[in-house]
């Protein structure tokens, strides 16, 4: 049993603090949702977990099993078991899936015989063409073949924790299946914790979570089971946004300066 | 060295009054100036000919045993060079030329390769490489550089290569000289009628490193391809000068050059289209990609337009930065090591001109000398 402890997490992007105090902890497992509207920090939540350069935490701590994961570069990171799954994954020309997954099995010391069959074995396993496979990473693929291709490597590197960046952006609803599915079975097969950022409850209806937690301004603004989704559906995110404080420091320049 | 030039002429070469002739105008000439267009950017100005002495290159050929080149026909295509400047007089004086000619249809598998083996000190050595591809015939020629550690010497490499109609032939220049040698190389390649010509480049090695590339289309339809490789580090320079010449009808011209540099290296590109009046719809490209792996480093990139007539297809794209942020942190979020993930990035940038070299068999040994450099990298 491993846990993922987020606490009071204040994060600036650019001299902008998107994050004003997040608390969180995701145990094996259990998957959790984060949904929020756009720029509630959603995505910064991700990065900045996963130690993407440009985000700066001023305040608050990220443990994975009471490991320090903010004093540790995203590599590391990654090896101690946290995985990003990135809502718009980068190109890498001339980087082949199985390129990248030897070098990612061989850092962790792992065994990259058999690595190719499984490979293709969990490209089948979401329906991922495998004729993609030899393709440079996320190069001419569609929105869908990207994601799953996320998804065969999070299947293979077997985190403990893995974060789903807006999964379901860009994903026809098969897609989305396959790819929420084949989550789903990690949290029973290798008891993988899940922390799933995501805009809307599509995602939710496929990938079962046991925790919704509310993001409005850098803030959990509301936490609880999958019924807070449906009334988030039913009410729409202004039911939670009159709760949150409008003057967040991250929207003005002179707190800033009052904040020594 | 110019005045003890002469007596390094063998006295029974049958060309001996062309070489002398060669040498004289040499002795005339002086070191280009880098104020020229064409010499811009270069590290010209540091070469002192008088540190070199001209000698006899050793000089190694597979793969052609079989193949006789017609004296007359290399006779006929040496004249057409065009003589620049003194570099071009010297190599007519010193020159120890390697000619290979492929009779017109025959196709050749394997590919001739033909070594040069760089050794002395304080030597100046002048290979020249004559290919001449006959119609329709087909064959590929690896010209390798190689040099013992530390030699000291000065290599001007010539290459001459024509392809008939409807030939493909395919050139592949390997520089893997150490950093004691200078080279000053310079190619001019002509294509008859539905020829097609891949001039291929991988530079690695040499202290100063410098090939001009003339490809002129003289026959309609005719195609040439032409990719180059380079990467330099510590204190190397490598310099690329390109013209892709349209001087036919409906001819095509596609370029890729890639390079990094780290360290305090640098690297120049320089390139240009030209189509001419008779070049009428003609398509050319021109690409060139650079990355730069140290804050120290420098790379210049030069793309220019000669467009004399319509009705023609151009574009050239170019590129100078470091390794792309969003590729490092993509790869090191799947947990692989920095180093380790800007090996794979840089491997993954040089690919597709690895993909695009005539011999495929050489790829594994390329890969492993660009990580090697890479590994070697200071900061």
């Amino acid at each position: 049993m491993s846990t993922l402890e987020i606490k009071g997490l204040v994060t600036s992007v650019a001299g902008k603090q998107i994050l004003n105090g997040i608390d969180l902890v995701v145990h094996s497992g259990e998957v959790h949702a984060v949904m929020g509207p756009n720029g509630a920090g959603k995505s910064t939540l991700s990065a900045v977990v996963m130690g993407k350069p440009g985000y700066v935490v001023t305040a608050g701590e990220v443990l994975l099993d009471g490991v320090d994961l903010l004093a540790l570069p995203a590599w590391q990171r990654a090896q101690a078991g946290i995985h990003l799954v990135m809502q718009y994954p980068s190109e890498v020309p001339g980087v082949s899936l199985v390129d990248m997954l030897t070098e990612a099995f061989g850092a962790r010391g792992r065994d990259t015989e058999g690595l190719p069959a499984a490979i293709d074995a969990e490209a089948e396993r979401i329906h991922f063409p495998t004729a993609l496979l030899d393709r440079s990473l996320n190069v001419d693929l569609s929105g869908g073949e990207k994601k799953r291709n996320e998804t065969v490597q999070l299947a293979l590197l077997e985190p403990k924790f893995a974060i789903l960046d807006e999964l379901d952006s860009g994903l026809d609803i098969d897609a989305l299946r396959d790819c929420a599915r084949r989550v789903e079975d990690a949290t029973n097969d290798t008891d993988m914790g899940v922390l799933a950022i995501t805009h809307y409850n599509r995602l939710l209806a496929e990938l079962h979570p046991d925790f919704v937690h509310i993001l409005v301004k850098g803030r959990i603004v509301a936490s609880g089971g999958p019924e807070l989704a449906d009334q988030l559906e039913r009410d729409g995110y202004e039911a939670f946004t009159d709760g949150a404080p409008d003057d967040a420091p991250a929207t003005s320049s002179y707190d800033d300066l009052f904040a020594v | 060295m110019i005045s003890s030039l002469p007596a390094a002429i063998d006295a029974d070469a049958p060309d001996r009054d062309l070489r002398l002739a060669a040498a004289e105008r040499a002795a005339g000439l002086t070191v280009p100036s880098a104020e020229l267009e064409v010499w811009r950017y270069s590290r010209i100005a540091e070469l002192h000919l008088d540190e070199y002495s001209p000698a006899a290159v050793r000089t190694t050929v597979t793969g052609a045993d079989d193949l006789v080149a017609d004296p007359a026909a290399v006779a006929a295509l040496v004249a057409e060079m065009v003589v620049h400047d003194i570099f071009d007089e010297l190599s007519a004086a010193y020159h120890r030329t390697v000619a290979v000619q492929v009779p017109a249809g025959r196709v050749l598998t394997e590919p001739i390769v033909v070594t040069h083996h760089v050794e002395g000190d304080g030597v100046a050595l002048f290979p020249r490489l004559v290919v001449l591809g006959g119609a329709d015939s087909e064959f590929t020629v690896v010209e390798r550089f190689e040099s013992a550690p530390g030699a000291r010497a000065l290599v001007v490499p010539r290459l001459l290569l024509h392809a008939g109609q409807a030939a493909r032939v395919s050139y592949l220049g390997l520089n893997l000289l150490d950093t004691t040698v200078w080279s000053l190389g310079h190619q001019q390649a002509t294509g008859d009628r539905d020829s097609t010509t891949l001039l291929a480049t991988v530079a690695l090695g040499g202290d100063y490193a410098r090939v001009r590339t003339d490809a002129r289309l003289v026959g309609q339809g005719a195609t040439t391809k032409q990719v180059a490789l380079y990467y330099a580090d510590g204190h190397q320079m490598h310099d690329f000068r390109t013209l892709q010449d349209h001087a036919a009808p409906k001819t095509y011209s596609d370029l890729l050059f890639k390079g990094a540099v780290q360290d305090t290296a640098k690297s120049v590109y320089t390139g240009l289209i030209r189509i001419r009046e008779e070049g009428r719809g003609s398509v050319a490209f021109q690409t060139n990609r650079n990355l730069t792996l140290s804050e120290g480093a420098w790379a210049e990139s030069v793309p220019n337009l000669d467009i004399r007539t319509n009705d023609v297809k151009c574009s050239h794209a170019s590129t100078v930065g470091p390794i792309d942020e969003e590729q490092r942190f993509y790869l090191e979020s799947r947990g692989i090591p920095p180093q380790v993930a800007e090996r794979l990035v840089v491997l993954g940038f040089f690919d597709d001109v690895l993909a695009a070299l005539p011999v495929g068999g050489l790829r594994p040994e390329l890969r492993a000398h660009v990580a090697a450099k890479l590994d070697r990298r200071v900061s």
